[in-house]
């Protein structure tokens, strides 16, 4: 009898892998679930309220109920993922029990623990998190994130947080690379990282997972911008269903994903999408009104 | 000799990864225009949804179908399989696939993530029976193979690896495993065409 093994790392990452180069979109129901699956979304992202809505009701964001996932899970073929409150395991549990193929333990919730993130080796289905810098995106590693994304502000349709957080992490990884043998065990202290994920970057350049772009992307030329700078695919959340004709935004998006390095493409396809979301002015919202903070 | 990559979405960057381990040259290929000069080309593991419709949309599907129905050589792998699929089971509509590969399909057929799995495998490549590992992630099963399609590998009793001619298709991943055998035999697939032609 073969030795069949399910919820390994390698088979986590690599459903990661598969959703390289492709747009993600958040979706609050089975029908916008359709539009994005025909629009070319590689996966939708299942919530009860967008995250610009999140911001402007306010009140305890919690995960989905999950009457609502199954229906976006029947609606579509392609991988649907949920959030879950940082830190809490049991809205994982309820998740994964449900089937979803990717759980992004996210700080657009309101966290439910103010000290320790869930501890994701204890699941089969792979999660994703949010970074602002390579310390976070390896202590999310190490905690065993299959994938990362930058945190961005999300619910702003503004892509300024993105940019500095792809940026950042792509900055720092670089300046490991440079960095001699002897000074990882102090680089790793500095990180707050553990050793092997510091020597691992340090070696390969890169970060053992998939680094999405997510957070206030909300037209085609700022996904392509993400990509360029590095990102391996894109999140979009309140960018589509906020926007006057999320339809053609949607798939224009996703062609500027394939084709992030062709500018002829990129003009071609942003041409008469309609209105887009409005956005914030991010240097207008106060500390508390910031998402990218929770979580550490 | 260049070898193709089609880089609409998906793991295409793994693949390029194992021709450069193999010493093969190849092309990033996302527009019609771009499969000029190459002599094979990978399907690589993504969204087959998404793949498809780009494909349609930006006019590389006439030109593919024509050129593999020619006996233009082909590496699938997962996503790749469904793409070049005649037959499927169920949720059909979904795919506009390019009908040239003479198997029926059934999609995400093991279950959703959670059941996405690794095994090893033995599969046979030319007079030689390789161990490899077989990833599968929301994998097809392969239902049901034409007369001209040989299986080189099964996994619980269906096809995971077949060839009709010079094309080559997989329900796993080899991308994402160790090992080049898989591709070093395709390799000498697209040397034969290349020294036909």
């Amino acid at each position: 009898m073969n030795a069949i093994l399910t919820g390994t790392f390698k088979v986590k990452v690599g459903l990661a892998e598969m959703l390289k180069g492709g747009v993600i979109m958040d979706v609050t129901s089975a029908d916008q679930a359709k539009i994005a699956e025909q629009a070319g979304a590689v996966a939708v992202m299942a919530l009860e309220r967008v995250p610009a809505d999140i911001r402007k009701e306010g009140g305890v964001a919690r995960m989905a109920d999950p009457q609502k996932i199954i229906e976006i899970m029947e609606a579509v073929s392609i991988p649907v993922m949920a959030k879950v409150r940082i830190g809490h395991f049991v809205e994982a549990q309820i998740l994964e029990a449900l089937g979803v193929d990717f759980i992004d333990e996210s700080e657009v919730l309101t966290p439910a623990d103010e000290e320790y993130h869930i501890n994701k080796h204890q699941f089969k289905v792979p999660f994703v998190c949010g970074a602002r810098d390579l310390g976070e995106a390896l202590r999310r590693i190490t905690e065993g994130a299959a994938m990362l994304r930058t945190k961005g502000e999300a619910g702003t349709g503004n892509v300024v947080e993105a940019v500095r957080h792809m940026r950042k992490i792509q900055s720092e990884i670089k300046r490991l690379t440079t960095l001699g043998e002897e000074e990882l065990v102090a680089e790793s202290k500095k990180l707050g990282a553990p050793y092997e994920l510091v020597k691992y970057v340090h070696d390969n350049g890169k970060l053992p997972v998939p680094n999405f772009a997510a957070g206030g992307i909300a037209t085609p030329a700022d996904a392509a911008l993400m990509m360029q700078l590095g990102a391996e695919s894109v999140f979009v959340g309140s960018g589509i269903f906020k926007s006057e004709d999320p339809e053609k935004r949607a798939r224009a998006i996703v062609e500027a994903v394939t084709f992030y390095n062709d500018p002829e493409v990129l003009a071609r396809v942003s041409k008469g999408l309609g209105e887009p979301m409005r956005g914030i002015d991010v240097t207008k919202l106060s500390s508390d009104e910031l998402l990218q903070t929770r979580g550490w | 000799m260049r070898i193709g990559i089609l880089g609409i979405q998906g793991d295409f960057d793994l693949h390029r990864k194992k021709l450069e381990e193999a010493g093969v040259e190849y092309r990033i290929v996302k527009k019609a225009e771009e499969l000029e000069g190459i002599d094979g080309i990978i399907f690589p593991g993504g969204e087959s949804t998404t793949i498809t419709k780009i494909l349609k949309r930006y006019e590389l599907d006439k030109t593919l179908r024509e050129k593999i129905s020619g006996g233009f050589p082909v590496f699938a792998t997962c996503a790749g399989i469904i793409m070049l699929a005649s037959k499927f089971e169920g949720r059909e509509e979904e795919v506009n696939s390019l009908g040239v590969l003479d198997v029926k399909i059934h999609r995400n057929a093991y279950g959703r993530q959670r059941e996405s799995f690794e095994v090893p495998l033995k599969v046979t490549l030319g007079s030689d029976e390789v161990e490899i590992t077989g990833v599968f992630i929301r994998a097809p099963k392969i239902v049901e193979v034409g007369k001209d399609v040989e299986v080189l590998g099964t996994f619980e009793g269906s096809p995971v690896l077949i060839r009709q001619g010079r094309i080559l298709a997989m329900t796993f991943h080899p991308e994402l495993s160790e090992g080049i055998e898989i591709y070093k035999f395709f390799e000498n697939l697209v040397k034969e065409r290349v020294s036909n032609v």
